[in-house]
Parts: structure tokens; C-alpha cells; sequence
């Protein structure tokens, strides 16, 4: 029983992390129906953002406490908000009536473009990333748990709900839901569509770039290629509950996080990702559009 | 090994690796001119293959240091049969693949007269079979998978293999750490791991002890909590992980952070400073096993020491030890040989006795295997320290 507990918090831990990073990929589809592969990338430099941070403003951002961390995880989001409107306006805008497969193969392009920069400029060589925060380790009978995991679940839900927020109850959310149900239809009505898009862009890169930070404070190794998996997985998450559904990512993501964790923790660690994407091949077979995603009829 | 690419990148890199797979085929065309100069006055030309960058660079790194410093060294005595040698360093990345090819660019364009490298065992492996087929001898400075030497006669190493390995590190843990229950966690992407876990094993086995669990994971891998959870339920009284030095600090670090005290202890593969940088505090009260300790007082230790310090300012780990011997046993192999003939290199190699080493005393098998001692290294406050020298 204690193993199981223990392992569904290490599960929780991992899922909220992927969820967050599957947000960003289920409100660009959401907008733009198309998969932003340069995602992955931008929790990268998050992470790396927030080590480069640390090391060479060690007054402002200071390591090993709270005030710090929070300073570092905001930045990083801002930073990544910024770096995501501009990936949007240089390499998306410009193909924004092309084919959406054009769009699809630009991602790719930017993806490679940004792995291979930070290769060139951080080396491929993992590196230590600081304890942002200070780590104390909590027992509660047999369980131990740390207080970064703790920290990573909380800030996550912090965020999602924040998101949820903002979807559902403020203006931009508004149009940024209109945009999503039809782009001309939105403009008709008044909606600057292109500030739309780039503020979901932001939205979802802050959202990355705080992934990375987390999943940095949990792995504290960080090189270029990190995104690479977390954000296959993430991607995964968000069509496993539904792309284009904001809670569908977030329930995607969990799931995803607790399965793997406990193939992992099976005998059949070894085929962990083969066993963990059958049962969400078994899913989609049963609910084409994701768990909590809507058929929906296209008109011919 | 960089972690697993998504599927767009590996459609990418099978592209790549077709253009790459038909311009080696071009290269292996040109093959009837790569019988490499032994006439000529030219300098020796030893080509080298390291993981310069990626995830093992700091392997390949110190590796390269040591045998940089053994040429140069070398070249200041007059080089050899009065030619100067001239060492020509390939980087594969710490990719599969690239090792392939990096070997092969040495033997048919640059016509190297032997072949150094590498540190992985997966990557050895993969250079190897050209090395034996161009007839060129390969000395691994330290890859201790026993397949490595297995390809030809004409794979030599200078390390102890993992079968070794694993019994020094099945016997330590039983003698001097007390420990009959435990469990493994074995890196399944990593042919040193397997090997050096499943010898492990056997020997632990066979003197009485108890394998409790057998966890996997593959290299990349940055959770292992589920892992140790489920380790931790069986609790056993140690830990062996036999990965390399990034796994191996995630590894201890998310243990402790799950509440598990008993010691972890690996192989050689631990040793890097990276251990420390990324492990931090967690790594203290850890075991490894490895070539050589910088603690040691013999004058052949303090005289490389001396000399790698002037030169790199850092203190060389066994990496670096093992390839600056891996050049020297390589030069006294030619220097004997009196030529720069492949086959006659090998002959002479496979003579190699009692070669006073910085990795202490090595003779060459007739499995052209190295046979000397193993040190046990332990982390005590943030530094590695000498425990004890268990001899074959």
C-alpha cells in the first residue's frame, strides 16, 4: 500500500509537469490546428534560462530560497512568453494562409534550429542545474516525500487554474475561444486576430518555460536535447485528452505521468514507453477525439 | 547516446544516415590506396576516436587529455623510430554511428597506423569490426565489456573487463560493506551496463548473497523514482548501479530524496566530476570502482600527475590515466616492432608484460585483455577518496 501511495505521488509529480508542457501544445492546435513542435525547445531554453539566470545575477535571483525560486520562475515565463511570439511572428505569421502542412514542417525547422543553437552556445554536455530551492524532505509514516515535488504539483495547479481562468472568464480568453471556433467569422466580429494568436503563443511558452524550471528543480541536468522526450510525452498527453481541450491536457498529462510510473516501477520497466502508449493507442480506439475531446462532424 | 529522438527527427536522421551509408560506400571504393606508408620518412600517424562532446564528454575528454599528453611527451623523447608521431583525433559525438564513421575516416583518408579509443563499450564495439577488417590494431583505453576484445585478434584494451569488475564490486560489497541483500539498477541502452550487472550477479550469487530487485531503465532516462520506489519495497541493504556518471547522480539523488539511506555503489563509469557537480550532497557515503587513484604514491602516478597538472591544471581521473598508457603501451609496442606494419604492431602488442602503467602493472591476455588491480573510491565530503586495491 505504501509503495502504491508512493509511487501515485511520483506519478503526480511527473504527470503535472507533462501536463504543463501539454498545454501549450492544446491551445496552439486549439487556434491554429497545428502542432508547434518548437514547444519542446522553448522548455529547454526555459531551463537553461533559468541556470544562465542564477549564475550570472546571483544577487537578484538568489538560490536556495523561496523569494528567489519565485523571482527565477517568473522571469523565466516572461522570457519564454516572449520568446514564443516571436518564434510565432517569424516563423508561423508568414505561413498563416499557406498550407497547414508548410506550417507543420517550419516547426520542425525551428525546432532543429533552436536544439542545434543551444547546443552550439551551452555544449551537449548535461550540466548541474542549482537548487532553486531550499529541499527538505517530508515523512509521513513510510512515505517520504520532498519538498520539491510538493512545489512542482502546486505551482502546476497553480497555473492550470490560473489558465482556466483566463480561458473562461476574461476578454482575451473570450477571443482567444472565438479565434479558436473560427478565425474569419472572429475577425468579422471585430477580433484582432494576429494579437490573439500571439498572446496564446505567449501564454503557452510562459507556460513551457515553467516546465522547464520545474522539471529542472526535480532532474537537475540540463542540456540541449532535454525537451526532445518530455515533450513527445506532453504532445501524447494533450491528444490523449483531447487537442484543443485545456482540462483534457491537463487530465491527459496526469494520466500519462501516474501510467508510465507504474509500468516503471513493474517488472516491465523496460517496456515502459511500448506499454504505457498501447494503453493510450486502447483509449484513442475507443474515444477517437480523446478522453474528454468533442467528435466533431466536418461539413463537406 | 542522446536521448530518443521523436519521429520527425528520426525519419531526419535515417535520411542522414542514407547519405552517410553511401559515401562510405564511395570511401570503401578508394580502399586499394589505403595501404598505409611505410615508406617514407613522414611522421606516425595514430588516429584517435573520442566522445568529445554529448553525453559521455567528459570521458571522452579526460581520455583524449591523457593521450594528448602521452604523444607529446613522447615527440619531446624524439618520437619514435626516429619519426615524429602525429595523433589525429576524431569526435563521435558520444552518437552510434558516428564512431563508425569517424574510424573509417581515420584508416582510408588519413591512413593512421593504429587506432585509440574509445571509452564506451557500445562505441568500441562499433569500431572495432573495421579496425580488424583494414587489419589496423585498436587499443580501447577503457572499455570493459569482455565483447569489445572478442571482435579480432586485432582488439586489443588496456583495462580490467567487467567480468572483474563485476566480482571485485560483488566481493566488496559482501566484505567490506556487509551488505547480502541487494538490488541492481541496470541501464538497458548501455552494453557495459548489462554486462557488468549480470557479472555482478553471477558472482554475488555464487558467494551466498541475494538479489532483491532488478530494476531497468535506459540512458537518457532523468526519473527514476518509480524505480527506486519499488526497490525500496524490497529492501535490500545496498544498491549497485552500474551506469554511467549523469544517470548515476540522478539516480542517488532522487533515492535520497525518497527516503533511502543504504549505500549505492557502481563502476567505473561513475568516475567524472560531473558525479559531484550533479549529485551534490547525496553522493557522500557512495562507493565505485575504478583504474587508478590519484592517492597513490607510486612514482609512475606522481610523475603523470605532475606533468597532466602543468598541463591541464586539473588532476587527471582514470580516464586520462588510461589513455595516456593506452599511447604508451601502443609506442612500446611499435618500438619493438621496429615498423609501422599492422600486423607486426599486433604481434608485438600482444607481448606487452608487465608494462609499469600509471594504471598500475598491465600485461596483455592471449584474449588481448588487460589483467591488473581495481580501486575502490568512495565520496566523503564532497571529494573522492581511496578505500582499498582489490588485485585479480
Amino acid at each position: 500500500m505504501n509503495e502504491f501511495l508512493q509511487q501515485v505521488i511520483n506519478g503526480v509529480s511527473l504527470g503535472a509537469i507533462y501536463a504543463l508542457i501539454a498545454l501549450g501544445y492544446t491551445m496552439v492546435y486549439g487556434v491554429l490546428k497545428f502542432i508547434n513542435f518548437a514547444h519542446s525547445d522553448v522548455f529547454m531554453i526555459g531551463a537553461f534560462s533559468a541556470f544562465y539566470a542564477v549564475q550570472k545575477y546571483p544577487s537578484v535571483f538568489v538560490i536556495n530560497s523561496w523569494p528567489g525560486g519565485a523571482l527565477v520562475i517568473f522571469t523565466v515565463m516572461a522570457l519564454c512568453a516572449l520568446l514564443g511570439m516571436v518564434i510565432e511572428l517569424l516563423a508561423y505569421r508568414p505561413l498563416r494562409n499557406k498550407p497547414r502542412l508548410s506550417v507543420l514542417i517550419t516547426a520542425i525547422g525551428v525546432s532543429l534550429l533552436i536544439e542545434n543553437l543551444a547546443q552550439l552556445q551551452f555544449g551537449a554536455a548535461p550540466q548541474h542545474f542549482p537548487d532553486l530551492l531550499p529541499v527538505t524532505i517530508i515523512h509521513l509514516g513510510n512515505l517520504s516525500i520532498s519538498s520539491t515535488k510538493i512545489v512542482v504539483i502546486g505551482v502546476a495547479a497553480f497555473l492550470l487554474v490560473a489558465l482556466e481562468f483566463i480561458v473562461r472568464k476574461t476578454k482575451i480568453g473570450v477571443a482567444m475561444r472565438a479565434v479558436s471556433f473560427n478565425h474569419q467569422t472572429a475577425a468579422l466580429m471585430g477580433v484582432n486576430v494576429d494579437l490573439v494568436i500571439s498572446f496564446t503563443f505567449g501564454l503557452g511558452s510562459a507556460l513551457a518555460g515553467a516546465g522547464g524550471v520545474l522539471y529542472s528543480l526535480s532532474y537537475p541536468a540540463v542540456e540541449p536535447f532535454m525537451g526532445i522526450m518530455p515533450g513527445l510525452k506532453a504532445f501524447v498527453a494533450a491528444v490523449l485528452g483531447g487537442i484543443g481541450n485545456i482540462p483534457g491536457a491537463a487530465l491527459g498529462g496526469l494520466l500519462l505521468g501516474i501510467i508510465e510510473t507504474f509500468v516503471k516501477g513493474s517488472h516491465y520497466s523496460t517496456f515502459t514507453d511500448a506499454i504505457a502508449f498501447a494503453i493510450l493507442i486502447l483509449i484513442l480506439l475507443f474515444r477517437p477525439a480523446g478522453l474528454l475531446g468533442k467528435v466533431q462532424i466536418e461539413k463537406v | 547516446m542522446q536521448p530518443t529522438k521523436t519521429g520527425y527527427m528520426r525519419r531526419i536522421s535515417k535520411f542522414y544516415l542514407g547519405t552517410v551509408a553511401s559515401l562510405l560506400l564511395f570511401v570503401g571504393c578508394n580502399k586499394n590506396d589505403s595501404q598505409s606508408g611505410e615508406s617514407g620518412a613522414g611522421s606516425i600517424r595514430i588516429g584517435e576516436f573520442a566522445s568529445l562532446t554529448g553525453k559521455e564528454a567528459a570521458f571522452g575528454t579526460s581520455s583524449h587529455n591523457g593521450t594528448a599528453l602521452a604523444i607529446e611527451e613522447l615527440n619531446a623523447a624524439g618520437g619514435l623510430l626516429g619519426r615524429r608521431l602525429e595523433l589525429l583525433t576524431e569526435d563521435d559525438q558520444s552518437k552510434k554511428g558516428e564512431a563508425a564513421t569517424a574510424v573509417k575516416k581515420l584508416i582510408s583518408r588519413d591512413k593512421v597506423v593504429a587506432i585509440l579509443g574509445e571509452v564506451a563499450s557500445g562505441l568500441s564495439l562499433e569500431a572495432a569490426p573495421i579496425c580488424q577488417t583494414n587489419r589496423i590494431p585498436m587499443i580501447s583505453p577503457s572499455s570493459t565489456n569482455p565483447k569489445v576484445t572478442e571482435v579480432g585478434d586485432f582488439i586489443f584494451r588496456i583495462c580490467f573487463i567487467d567480468p572483474f569488475q563485476g566480482t571485485v564490486m560483488a566481493r566488496f560489497s559482501q566484505k567490506t560493506l556487509k551488505a547480502n541483500r541487494v538490488a541492481t539498477l541496470t541501464d538497458v541502452k548501455q552494453s557495459y551496463s548489462e554486462g557488468l550487472s549480470q557479472f555482478f550477479k553471477e558472482q554475488f550469487l555464487k558467494d551466498g548473497g541475494e538479489i532483491v530487485a532488478e530494476q531497468k531503465f535506459s540512458s537518457g532516462d532523468k526519473d527514476f523514482n518509480a524505480q527506486l520506489t519499488a526497490i525500496n519495497a524490497a529492501k535490500p541493504q545496498a544498491i549497485f548501479v552500474p551506469s554511467y556518471y549523469t544517470e548515476a547522480a540522478l539516480i542517488v539523488q532522487q533515492a535520497r530524496q525518497l527516503g533511502i539511506q543504504v549505500p549505492l555503489f557502481g563502476g567505473d563509469g561513475w568516475e567524472a566530476p560531473e558525479l559531484l557537480s550533479i549529485g551534490g550532497k547525496a553522493m557522500e557515503g557512495c562507493y565505485y570502482s575504478t583504474h587508478y587513484s590519484p592517492e597513490s604514491t607510486a612514482p609512475a602516478v606522481q610523475n603523470f600527475l605532475k606533468k597532466y597538472k602543468a598541463k591541464y591544471h586539473s588532476v587527471p581521473d582514470a580516464m586520462a590515466a588510461l589513455g595516456y598508457d593506452s599511447a604508451m603501451i601502443l609506442a612500446d609496442a611499435i618500438k619493438r616492432a621496429g615498423t609501422t606494419d599492422g600486423d607486426k604492431i599486433r604481434a608485438a602488442l600482444v607481448e606487452t608484460k608487465n608494462f609499469e602503467g600509471v594504471t598500475g602493472k598491465t600485461e596483455l591476455d592471449k584474449n588481448r585483455n588487460a589483467t591488473k588491480p581495481a580501486v575502490i573510491i568512495t565520496i566523503k565530503d564532497g571529494a573522492f577518496k581511496y578505500v582499498e586495491t582489490i588485485a585479480p
